[in-house]
């Protein structure tokens, strides 16, 4: 599985090359990637089904238990194959969609990495991992909606998108460990008989919440849903696969992984239904207003990822198989309708529905998808999204309290997405046919394979359920609750309550259809105060911080260099002499005079070079007493054998000198001198300084330095890092990776300078 | 302020001072030295010819850009950080031929990743000095 991840990035990371030389076929050829991926799981398949799990490990920081673990289970497999096979049919689409944008190599690129990350994500046993793969999703989220990023909307939501769930995967990230604190694994299989240990713990409620912060975020849980109808800003592949299908399940995938170590209890089922049942009932008011494409079908994927949480906070069998014939019902119907959206857009140029209409004629075969992924949405026999409403339902039934409520509460909301279904998948294609900015034609190839695979899937697994469904619920409902069900699906349950309550959906749900724009207009004279939109205390977090820094900034980072030093130097010398002043030797200090004649010599010179840089009244004279001062400090260093050191500062110093003299040339000359009050608090700064550094080396090199360290790289640079200066082999071998980290920051640093540089010549120009 | 026995002495000057830059950082191992002085010296050799002869002859005379230098520093560090990977072991592990070259001496990942930062210093002090000399277009 890791293999199939590294070709994955691999892949990603060649498809602009690609896509360059093979602009016109090049979504056939991007396509053919996730269906080798979709191939390669489905080979497992029967594997799965008959009962085994597949792992695989390989080592990554074994030390901290953290590895590239993986696990393909009933409920892996699942997502897996949804991710894949969704994938394929958008990466197709998008290959006609996406034509007319600039960069999209870049966008298969971006595209590529979710995918992959993706199915890491789901794939990953070890938490960390997990985790990894988690951002990734949230990253490669932020690129793509973003991806116009010529449209400050487009940005805006994508920093939305990113700080949201970016904020909820930090919570994640602390549950997760806390979580390995208490069990002492990292691996999320080993969780599993350890369901007693983790309740039981005192860090339990703020595991539950940590965790739960995390799903709720990324699955656009209310009060966190902004985002997502934000997120339409994406091209609409993105929108499909994303933002519908795949990465806004993740928190649902997230939960149900979890549900078996750490669910069952109050505190994880109740957070779980409510947040749900809210989320599916106030997403479906909300879409109630919406006269975009991609809105309406965005808040009715909310609704619906409310629908999936309320389930598994419902928890019980029946509750478990209605999740997961829901989520897969969704993951095509939702699918195909966003690709419809995505195709109306492009060929008629608009994607509002009050001005879309007849289109029967011109777009036939996109029309049949859409009817298709309509009638499954709203729940209509014989496909799948009608078992999955019905199994809805009757999970509901189940409940001990508020059993109506929610019922009552689950009718509306799925009324309400019936009704936008109508506006979405229907009403384009009926009725008058209305003038469009584009004169419509039917879409291209690329752009009706996909919408028509997925939602002939549905219809397939709507009236053959036990041949598409049964074998992999039976495993997925393992992976979530550890039991196997003994449930079988069927399409038809004969006349019953939840038939009835089918049909009652439907009838309010065309109701409200046609009676839409009145109650538009009644809602028009209630305004809602703004201090309950979630989104309103979002924007006022974020300003606020901004203006916070913008603060901070103007005290701490007023342009000139000796402040910042200044307050460099004061937070040191306060934190660090607070420290200092309370370390028990420091009364017992005693300075030692035992020093030889170079010693003192090399000291005096220090010290005259030093007043003559304070008191120099040239720059140039300043510096070069300065490069004396440091390379006295070079040769200090070779009197205590410290040649690599000495070699070094030279070396610096040298270097030094020459860029304060490249600098000084465009200086003007010193023009005015401090007032003596700030050379009082100058030489204050600076003589504190000195004796707090003196101090600290006093304190140093009072006590006998025990260290273990000193003679183990002393015996073990030759045998083990095959070299004679250990100083060296400490900096390339032993700790190679700290001074992996400092080059970069030094890359890091030299891009800033020469930013810096760049823009002052800039500014000279004005 | 051109000066011609600046200028000429740093022809000779700089090549000499290359491959003191060179050989510090292959002795580096065993005797004082390594990629980071290596590189600053060599980068000091540019220096010198700056101030002889000018920014622009210079930056001819380096033929790549720094910041090309910069990443090929980090590349080659990584790069050898992985090759352990590839084999099996830790990352950053140290890999060693077996054979010790001429002149070179032992060979291993070590050398490379201090040869990355050989490039890296070289880069990060060529690029600050060179717009820093750059004259104010």
């Amino acid at each position: 599985m890791l293999n199939l991840l590294i070709i994955g990035f691999i892949a990603s990371a060649l498809a602009p090359f690609i896509y360059k030389r093979t602009k016109n076929y090049f979504g056939w050829i991007a396509a053919s990637f996730p269906l080798y991926m979709f191939i390669s799981f489905f080979l497992k398949y029967n594997e799965i089904v008959s009962g085994n799990v597949i792992k695989e490990a390989t080592n990554w920081i074994p030390s901290l238990g953290i590895n590239f673990t993986f696990l393909l289970d009933g409920l892996s497999l699942t997502f897996v194959l949804i991710i894949t096979l969704i994938g394929t049919a958008v990466f197709l689409y998008a290959g006609s969609y996406m034509k007319d944008y600039e960069q999209t190599g870049r966008f298969y690129l971006y595209i590529g990495v979710f995918m992959t990350s993706m199915m890491g994500l789901v794939l990953s046993d070890n938490m960390i991992t997990l985790f990894v793969f988690w951002e990734l999703t949230s990253i490669s989220s932020y690129l793509l909606i973003g991806f116009n990023h010529h449209k400050e909307s487009s940005r805006k939501s994508a920093l939305q998108a990113l700080l949201v769930t970016g904020g909820g995967g930090l919570a994640l990230m602390a549950g997760l460990i806390l979580l390995a604190q208490v069990s002492g694994s990292f691996e999320i299989s080993a969780l599993y008989d350890m369901h007693s240990t983790i309740v039981g713990s005192n860090l339990y409620p703020a595991i539950v919440i940590f965790v739960l912060l995390g799903a709720f975020t990324k699955s656009a849980q209310f009060p966190f849903h902004f985002w997502l109808p934000n997120a339409m800003e994406a091209p609409t592949p993105v929108s499909a696969y994303l933002h519908s299908a795949t990465m806004v399940k993740a928190g649902i995938y997230l939960m149900a992984r979890f549900n078996h170590a750490i669910g069952g209890t109050v505190i994880w089922q109740d957070t779980i239904l409510v947040a749900g049942t809210i989320t599916m009932f106030i997403a479906a008011l909300l879409a109630f207003k919406q006269t975009d494409l991609k809105k309406l079908l965005a808040y009715s994927t909310l609704s619906v990822l409310g629908t999936l949480t309320m389930l598994l906070g419902i928890g019980s069998n029946l509750a478990i198989k209605a999740f997961f014939i829901f989520l897969v019902a969704h993951s095509l119907y939702k699918g195909t309708l966003f690709l419809v959206a995505g195709t109306l857009d492009h060929e008629t140029g608009t994607r509002d529905v009050s001005i879309l209409g007849g289109l029967r004629k011109f777009l036939p075969v996109t029309m049949i998808a859409a009817l298709l992924a309509s009638f499954s949405m709203m729940g209509i026999i014989p496909l799948v999204g009608f078992i999955g409403k019905e199994t809805v339902y009757s999970s509901i039934l189940e409940v001990e309290n508020f059993r109506f409520f929610l019922l009552a509460l689950a009718v509306i909301s799925n009324a309400f997405v019936v009704m936008v279904t109508i506006l979405v998948g229907i009403k384009p294609f009926f009725g008058n046919l209305l003038p469009t900015p584009k004169s419509p034609h039917e879409a291209p190839l690329k752009m009706l394979i996909g919408p028509l695979v997925l939602s002939v899937f549905g219809l397939l697994s709507g009236m053959f359920p036990n041949v598409f469904i049964q074998k992999l619920l039976d495993q997925t409902t393992i992976s979530i609750i550890a039991e196997e069900l003994g449930i079988t699906v069927k399409l038809w349950h004969g006349f019953n309550f939840v038939l009835l309550l089918s049909f009652v959906t439907l009838a309010l749900g065309i109701s409200i259809y046609y009676f839409r724009k009145q109650i538009i207009q009644e809602l028009d004279n209630i305004s809602l105060t703004k201090f309950i939109k979630p989104s309103y205390w979002y924007e006022r977090i974020l300003n606020g911080t901004l203006s916070f820094a913008k603060l901070q900034t103007k005290v701490l980072q007023n342009g000139y260099l000796r402040y910042y030093i200044i307050f460099i130097i004061l937070t040191t010398l306060g934190l660090a002499g607070y420290t200092l002043f309370r370390s028990p030797g420091i009364g017992s200090l005693v300075i030692n005079l035992d020093i030889t004649i170079y010693e003192l010599i090399i000291a005096l010179m220090i010290i005259a070079s030093t007043i003559l840089v304070i008191t120099s009244d040239s720059r140039l004279k300043a510096i070069v007493a300065l490069g004396v001062v440091g390379f006295a400090m070079g040769i200090i260093f070779i009197l205590y054998s410290a040649p690599d050191l000495a070699l070094t500062t030279f070396a610096i110093e040298t270097l030094t000198v020459i860029l304060f003299v490249l600098v000084l040339y465009k200086l003007p000359k010193y023009l005015k001198f401090s007032k003596p009050v700030v050379k009082i608090r100058d030489a204050i700064i600076a003589g504190s300084v000195g004796i707090f550094m003196t101090m600290i080396v006093l304190l140093v090199t009072a006590g006998e330095m025990q260290s273990e360290l000193k003679k183990y790289f002393a015996d073990a640079s030759l045998p083990e890092g095959k070299g004679r200066n250990i100083v060296n082999v400490i900096l390339v071998d032993f700790r190679a990776i700290d001074t992996l980290g400092e080059i970069a920051v030094l890359a890091v640093a030299a891009i800033g300078v020469y930013a810096l540089l760049k823009l002052r010549l800039k500014e000279g120009d004005k | 302020m051109y000066s011609i026995i600046l200028s000429t002495a740093s022809r000779y000057l700089l090549p000499l001072m290359l491959i003191f830059s060179f050989f510090l950082l292959l002795r580096g191992h065993n005797e004082p030295g390594g990629g980071f002085v290596g590189g600053l010296v060599a980068a000091a050799a540019y220096a010198l010819y700056l101030i002889a002869n000018g920014v622009e002859e210079a930056k001819k005379l380096l033929k790549a850009e720094p910041i090309k230098l910069i990443a090929i520093g980090l590349l080659l560090a990584i790069v050898s950080a992985f090759i352990s990977v590839i084999n099996g072991q830790n990352f950053m592990t140290g890999v060693w031929a077996n054979n010790e070259l001429p002149v070179i001496g032992k060979v291993g990942t070590p050398l490379l990743f201090d040869l990355g930062v050989y490039f890296l210093v070289l880069g990060i002090v060529t690029k600050i000095i060179f717009s820093l000399a750059e004259e104010d277009k």
